[in-house]
């Protein structure tokens, strides 16, 4: 066997001089809106459906939990994350089977999921106020 | 043609799989679930509780479940080895998410079997 030597390349880690791509902001924003989702959304999902499946009057309580302004901004928030890692999620999977992986399609699958997820939050955000 | 030392076989492959068939199985149920209720809003409680009572709805919610803590585990793995490099903070994080995530998955199949 053959140890392989990584060579010394030229790396620039430095994140205020790097100015990433639409496909890759799509990526990272992948990554934090599933780490939202993890964090807060799958204990306040869980919260939320005990409480409301309850009874009649756990149902009544989260309906009045959501008319909190507060509280419909950050359903907006999880709608938005929610979106956005559906959106880039169905992209990468295209990916995988090898649809879109050229530049140019690439970049306008990345703008894509970027306008639809926000139109989904923009819709969801009109529906809840 | 490179010799490469590959630890673990299939141990990659796997957890790759894994990601994409929970999200499959989370992404159909999703869109069943939004075009079963959209379209009923504002919901009431009869329609809620009676999703999630028919025994379609509960099996295919605890799929869903299961899908998201399997799916959720795999994401989590792969940001912390991407930025926690030290391996004993690294190794008592993953512990954590572990018993975090089997404690959700108990909590949701206790109140999908209470209703």
């Amino acid at each position: 066997m053959v140890p392989i030597v990584p060579k010394p390349r030229p790396k620039n880690l430095d994140l205020r001089t790097i100015r990433l791509p639409l496909p890759g902001i799509v990526s990272i924003l992948h990554r934090a809106s599933g780490a939202l989702l993890f964090l807060l959304g799958i204990p306040l999902m869980l919260a939320g459906l005990q409480v409301s499946l309850h009874s009649r009057e756990g149902f009544a309580e989260v309906g009045t939990m959501f008319a909190h302004p507060a509280v419909k901004l950050l359903l907006l928030a999880f709608i938005w994350s929610f979106a956005h890692h559906f959106c880039a999620g169905i992209r990468f999977l295209l990916l995988d089977v090898h649809k879109g992986v050229k530049i140019e399609p690439a970049r306008t699958s990345s703008l894509w999921v970027m306008i639809v997820s926000l139109l989904l939050t923009l819709a969801a955000g009109v529906a809840l106020w | 043609m490179v010799n490469r030392i590959v630890v673990g076989a299939h141990y990659g492959l796997r957890d790759w799989l894994l990601q994409r068939i929970s999200a499959i199985v989370m992404a159909l149920y999703s869109v069943a679930f939004l075009l079963c209720f959209l379209p009923r809003l504002p919901l009431n409680f009869e329609e809620w509780h009676a999703w999630f009572a028919h025994p379609v709805g509960k099996i295919a919610t605890l799929l869903f479940m299961l899908s998201l803590l399997l799916h959720a585990w795999v994401g989590v793995r792969d940001i912390f080895m991407d930025y926690i490099k030290p391996f004993g903070l690294r190794f008592s994080l993953q512990v954590l998410v572990i018993l975090l995530l089997l404690v959700y998955a108990l909590w949701a199949v206790a109140l999908l079997w209470s209703i």
